[in-house]
């Protein structure tokens, strides 16, 4: 039980949560406004954080100059798989998007000069020379430590992630009430009646998709300054399969729920480590990490039977008519 | 060249097509995006193998139990878990998380029971056939002959008997076939033997294709397989089986060097989807596909 009690790891769950946050945020925005059925979103955090370590690395860039640029470029990303595929109808949009995300990961695998390539950032300089892109961040986090007096980096680390991630909720929300959002929600009802009102449905989907985009860009960020590495395989397409459970745990349609299905999730994830008692006890190290996920997927199973609208979400989102 | 890949083609076709038949099904009976399908396949493929490896049965008998146990499988979860998800009216997203949850609990029991280590069947690998330039392994031309002769008795099976007709009439439109007396729980329960027998025969033969495979294998090959049903037009059987062949065979022939040089053999994932995408954009409901827009 050791694990248990140190301050380290629950900050690392916390941080693992708020970035979760943000990428589910971006979600809720698209589904939860707008209805639409992004299965790719991972594509748009692996942009976000590849462009970000690319420009530092390959280009010398300050890191807070490549940083927004990693969020623009995933908002560019959304742009240009939107203005095609949103012509489609939704399911198959839903295809769509989880088949770009599958090119991104292939891209990042297989293009070694570009990305360093099965290897991940490390290889980004080429073989044989570690390549680094984290150490501005480090300093920031460092420096801010200091003027806080928090000695714990992972500390300071919760602390902005998510200071970043409920800001961000909260605008979400605003968002979700002004004509804008309005007009989304209604295009998730009836997408024909607003189109009748002479409001450029395709135009506000796009927005949608794009500022979803740039949310997870930014929660790519903030995973590759976590990690201070990462590669191709953090970005398999189960993790936006997570994304849209934190979705359905929290709610759909509510942006508060994002925060709170994503700290639900996080700890879930974690508890489910804690399985030292028997009958899991008898099992080795590899067999229990299985039935870590076995479990997770049969809360999951109960949940949907019997809640499926989540904790804060409203029942009529869930069901047929 | 042109030949020997044209032949892959259809070798991984076929098996994407028996696969996307189950897959089309499910979603234009039950609205269901089945994320489990692939381990649905996976477990099929580990059935066989414990009958052909640890029991030491041959293949001919093996790949019948894999299909069997997969079907009895598809069955039980139907009546464990989708039924009661239909009564309580369970929306589309519900559906999709819960075959989320299914694909998740199948394939970590996948992984305890039978562990990580990559398999194979006890065939020969090194017998090849040679027909004209073309080569294949023994595992090859089993799979073609036994993917065609389940692709006929599919098409056949949904072309002329009565159940096949009402599956395609309810994935038409359910409503209509409820009204017309149906007894859509019979239907369904039937729907999930044959997703279920389909499931088990893709993932047998795609394993004996691999040569080795392990428990993470079925996953691999659920995204190729929902890109043919989407190429083919949701919901469609028969779009399933044409949008199969036609991904397995213009993945394989894009790295033909006829074609401009053809592509590097490790860019034929980005390929399939690649093709998918721009077949979508020309023809938006797909090959075969209705056009409407809801």
């Amino acid at each position: 039980m050791t694990v248990l009690s140190s301050g380290e790891f629950w900050a690392f769950v916390g941080v693992m949560a708020g970035i979760y946050t943000l990428f589910t945020l971006g979600l809720q925005i698209q589904f939860g406004l707008a209805g639409l059925l992004n299965f790719g979103q991972v594509a748009f955090m692996a942009v976000g954080a590849y462009t970000m370590a690319i420009l530092v690395v390959k280009q010398g860039w300050s890191m807070w100059l490549a940083a927004p640029l990693g969020v623009a470029a995933a908002a560019l990303a959304g742009l240009l798989v939107g203005l095609p595929a949103l012509r489609l109808r939704g399911d198959y949009f839903a295809i769509v998007t989880i088949a770009f995300s599958e090119i991104v990961r292939w891209v990042a695998t297989n293009e070694d000069g570009l990305t360093g390539g099965s290897q991940g950032t490390i290889n980004l300089r080429g073989e044989g020379v570690a390549a680094q892109y984290n150490s501005q961040w480090e300093r920031f986090q460092g420096w801010l430590g200091e003027q806080l007096g928090i000695r714990s980096k992972d500390v300071v680390m919760l602390l902005v992630v998510w200071s970043v991630a409920l800001l961000l909720t909260w605008l979400a929300g605003r968002l979700a009430r002004t004509p804008w959002g309005r007009v989304l929600r209604g295009i998730r009802e009836d997408e024909d009646a607003v189109s009748s009102l002479g409001k450029p449905v395709f135009r506000y989907r796009l927005q949608a998709l794009v500022l979803g985009a740039a949310l997870a860009g930014l929660a790519g960020l903030f995973y590759a300054w976590q990690f201070s590495f990462f590669s191709p395989d953090d970005f398999q397409p189960l993790i936006t399969f997570f994304g849209w459970m934190i979705l359905i745990l929290g709610g759909v349609g509510r942006m508060w729920a994002v925060p709170v299905g994503a700290l639900l999730f996080g700890f879930l994830f974690a508890a489910t480590r804690f399985f030292d008692f028997p009958p899991f006890s008898y099992l080795d190290s590899a067999d229990r990490a299985y039935v870590r996920l076995l479990v997770i997927g049969l809360l999951i199973i109960g949940l949907v039977l019997v809640r499926p609208q989540g904790l804060l979400g409203r029942r009529q989102e869930m069901v047929l008519e | 060249m042109f030949w020997q890949l044209l032949a892959n083609g259809f070798v991984t076709g076929s098996v994407y097509a028996i696969a996307a038949i189950g897959v089309s099904l499910l979603y234009g009976l039950l609205r269901l995006v089945n994320f489990a399908h692939g381990d649905l396949m996976a477990f099929g493929a580990f059935v066989s193998y414990l009958a052909n490896v640890t029991f030491g049965l041959p293949m001919v008998l093996s790949l019948p139990a894999g299909m069997a146990a997969t079907a009895a499988l598809a069955l039980v979860s139907d009546l464990a878990l989708w039924r009661p998800l239909r009564l309580r009216r369970a929306g589309f997203m519900s559906l999709f998380l819960a075959s989320i949850g299914v694909a998740l609990v199948l394939r970590q029991m996948i992984l305890l029971l039978w562990g990580p280590q990559p398999r194979a069947y006890d065939v020969d690998p090194f017998k090849v056939y040679v027909i004209g330039d073309v080569r294949l392994s023994l595992a090859q031309v089993a799979t073609i002959l036994v993917a065609s002769a389940a692709i006929v008795a599919i098409a056949l099976f949904l072309a002329r008997s009565t159940t096949g007709r009402v599956m395609r009439a309810m994935a038409d439109d359910q409503a209509l076939a409820q009204l017309s007396g149906i007894d859509v729980n019979r239907v369904i329960l039937l729907t999930w033997v044959l997703a279920g027998l389909t499931a088990g025969l893709a993932g047998t033969l795609a394993a004996l294709v691999q040569g080795s495979f392990d428990p993470n294998f079925g996953f691999q090959l659920l995204l190729p397989v929902f890109a043919a049903v989407v190429l083919g037009g949701i919901g469609s059987a028969y779009g399933a089986l044409a949008g199969g062949l036609a991904l397995g065979v213009a993945t394989e022939l894009s790295t033909w060097e006829g074609l401009a040089g053809g592509v590097e053999p490790a860019y034929k994932p980005v390929v399939a989807f690649g093709v998918l995408i721009v077949a979508l954009l020309v023809r938006p409901q797909g090959l075969f596909g209705r056009a409407r827009i809801v």
